[in-house]
């Protein structure tokens, strides 16, 4: 592999590491804030998509359909979150694992019924439609460079929020101790609420934003919810560092192994999570 | 734990007679059924045998296994590999071949993942079954995502499986045979020692019970009897696919063992029969208009069992067992 078909690749495994990450990060914490397992946050990716492929139809701009459907997925992440998220969090693990599966159900059919079952694409605003010429014949698509911009940015929001503010300390007293923490006046239902309507939100940005680079199609959020299971395990419950870490690894491992061994590409994610847990049953940065 | 959450295990008289009458009716069955319904029933017990393996560890030992579909799926593709197009195989090293192959990749697995607790357990078990999916799902040679067919059901010398009759008995005496052998594990020396690890796990092994090789033995255990399930499934439909050892069989196998009762087994049956009933009405249901309501079977799947998981948490045995003692269910 020459340096520039090297770069390509290292810029597209940054890129899938960082989307990942977006998801993952919304999991980890969930599970680490308020001990949930949510087999349904691949939904939430696909309706990310879903709703950038029909409200970017409806205003015609890319760019409002992004801030709309981010609206009204905090909106229906705090409603999921009122409704149902809430009086789980004390239960079995078992009873999340059913109540988030038999989600994925509604929410599938949810969507058929509403958009139907076909296979759609999203245009990439004109402003990013370009590419940047790497040779002659190679070049890189500036959305893409787009999307690991705004995954980014979106990171450093997110560890900026939760360690410098004090909102995000709220969130880490009531991740530590959510008891000690109601007792001293932090009304932790709030923060609960919160912390799952901000995942919620950040899954639908990534798949609002993959929707132009990964078209939009039904059960788009099943395989990247188990890669993000993947993640989650990989870089310890809880830790949004380590779900960063191994979100690159596994874009890493992914991209390449799918580029230089394309017999096994499909084992070796999996692969580098058994050796992890070998080595680290809680993952690489347990909390 | 509290005493609503404590699975049934030792079933009231009443039970024990509604479940001897359902076994009397299963043998009676294929006299009276058409071969539609034989058909179905064999592929209710087959996945009653499933959902058994599966409550070994659900139900009993208390680990949470969102993959057991893996060791289901491969047993069924043994099953494919051994069978030449053109003649069938004998049943009587294909059976074990394949049980052995659901044991050893257990084994395997259970290595890596019964080191894991809680939820990192669910998603441990649920990623290495999916890395299993996309094994057979990649490759061309093992199938590719077409899956395989199977031309000829194992051939057994002493009675003929091509009859659906015959093969209906031989899958309910298999479904009796792992249920009484469960029943007796369940209240064995290792039976109590794995109900002893899902209540506590910290002070089993305080006692000096080595909690690492018992539940490994659960979860291989397990693997074996879920492939006994898969070979039995793949011998019936003549088929295997990936998606045998999918994601959402994996799903709905913990819901059959959930709909009917966890940890007691017979919940399990009840469940499978339950669940594949459920799933037939649900895609059955008559079109009102243009809109098809057995099209978007998912969706009533889902919302019963959302219902379910809200309403009644000890399953159908266990909302049996609150109303033959006639007492209030909630009490938190």
């Amino acid at each position: 592999m020459d340096f520039v078909n090297f770069l390509i690749q290292l810029l597209n495994s940054v890129q899938y590491g960082l989307l990942l990450f977006m998801l993952a990060a919304g999991l980890t914490l969930i599970f680490g804030i308020m001990g949930v397992v949510n087999l349904a946050h691949g939904s939430f990716y696909m309706l990310g998509a879903y709703l950038a492929w029909s409200l970017a139809a409806m205003t015609q701009s890319f760019t409002l359909a992004i801030i709309l459907g981010t609206l009204l997925s905090v909106l229906f992440g705090l409603l999921l979150e009122w409704l149902l998220f809430r009086h789980f969090y004390k239960r079995d693990h078992l009873d999340q694992v059913l109540l988030t599966f038999g989600l994925i159900y509604v929410f599938e059919e949810t969507r058929s019924i509403l958009w139907g079952d076909d296979v759609h694409g999203v245009n990439i605003p004109n402003v990013l439609s370009a590419s940047i010429p790497l040779t002659e014949t190679l070049s890189y698509p500036v959305y893409r460079l787009f999307m690991s911009g705004v995954c980014l940015l979106l990171a450093l929001g997110l560890y900026l929020l939760i360690s410098k503010t004090r909102l995000g300390m709220k969130i880490r007293a009531g991740a530590f101790n959510h008891e000690m923490t109601e007792a001293l006046g932090v009304n932790i239902k709030l923060i609960h609420a919160l912390v799952f309507a901000m995942g919620v939100g950040l899954a639908t940005i990534a798949g609002m934003v993959a929707a132009p680079v990964s078209s939009v199609y039904p059960n788009m959020g099943s395989q990247v919810l188990i890669m993000c299971f993947v993640v989650v395990v990989i870089g310890g419950i809880g830790s949004v560092k380590g779900a960063l870490i191994a979100a690159l690894l596994v874009g890493l491992v992914d991209t390449f192994g799918k580029v230089l061994l394309p017999q096994v590409a499909g084992m070796l994610v999996y692969v580098l999570m058994a050796i992890v847990l070998l080595y680290k049953p809680e993952g690489l940065f347990k909390n | 734990m509290s005493d609503s959450q404590a699975p049934l295990e030792t079933l009231p008289r009443s039970l024990k007679i509604l479940l001897g009458a359902g076994l009397l009716a299963l043998a009676a069955f294929p006299f009276v059924g058409t071969d539609y319904y034989v058909q179905m029933v064999t592929r209710m017990m087959i996945l009653a045998i499933f959902a058994m393996s599966l409550d070994l560890l659900q139900g009993v030992t208390g680990l949470v296994s969102l993959g057991h579909a893996a060791y289901f799926g491969v047993a069924g593709y043994v099953l494919a590999f051994l069978t030449p197009p053109g003649e069938p195989v004998s049943l009587w090293w294909t059976l074990p071949a394949a049980v052995g192959a659901s044991a050893l990749l257990a084994l395997v697995i259970g290595f890596l993942v019964v080191r894991t607790h809680g939820i990192y357990f669910i998603m441990v078990t649920m990623a290495f079954a999916q890395m299993v999916f996309y094994v057979f799902f990649d490759n061309k040679a093992l199938g590719g995502s077409d899956g395989i067919y199977i031309n000829f059901k194992p051939e057994a010398i002493l009675f003929d499986l091509e009859n659906k009759k015959v093969f209906y008995f031989f899958t309910l005496a298999l479904m009796v045979l792992v249920y009484g052998f469960l029943r007796r594990l369940l209240w064995s020396p290792f039976g109590r020692a794995l109900a002893g690890i899902r209540v506590n796990e910290h002070r089993m092994r305080a006692l000096g019970y080595g909690t690492f090789s018992h539940k490994l033995a659960a979860f291989s255990l397990a693997g074996a009897l879920a492939g006994l399930a898969g070979f039995l499934w793949g011998a019936q439909s003549g088929y295997v696919n990936p998606e045998l050892m999918g994601f959402h069989m994996s799903a709905h196998v913990i819901m059959m063992v959930i709909l009917g009762g966890m940890g007691n087994f017979a919940g399990a049956i009840v469940g499978a029969f339950s669940f594949e009933y459920l799933l037939h009405v649900f895609k059955d249901l008559p079109a009102v208009g243009s809109f098809n309501l057995g099209k978007h079977w998912q969706l009533w799947m889902g919302l019963f069992i959302v219902a379910l998981v809200i309403l009644a948490p000890r399953g159908i045995l266990g909302l049996f067992d609150s109303l033959l003692k006639g007492k209030a269910q909630h009490h938190d």
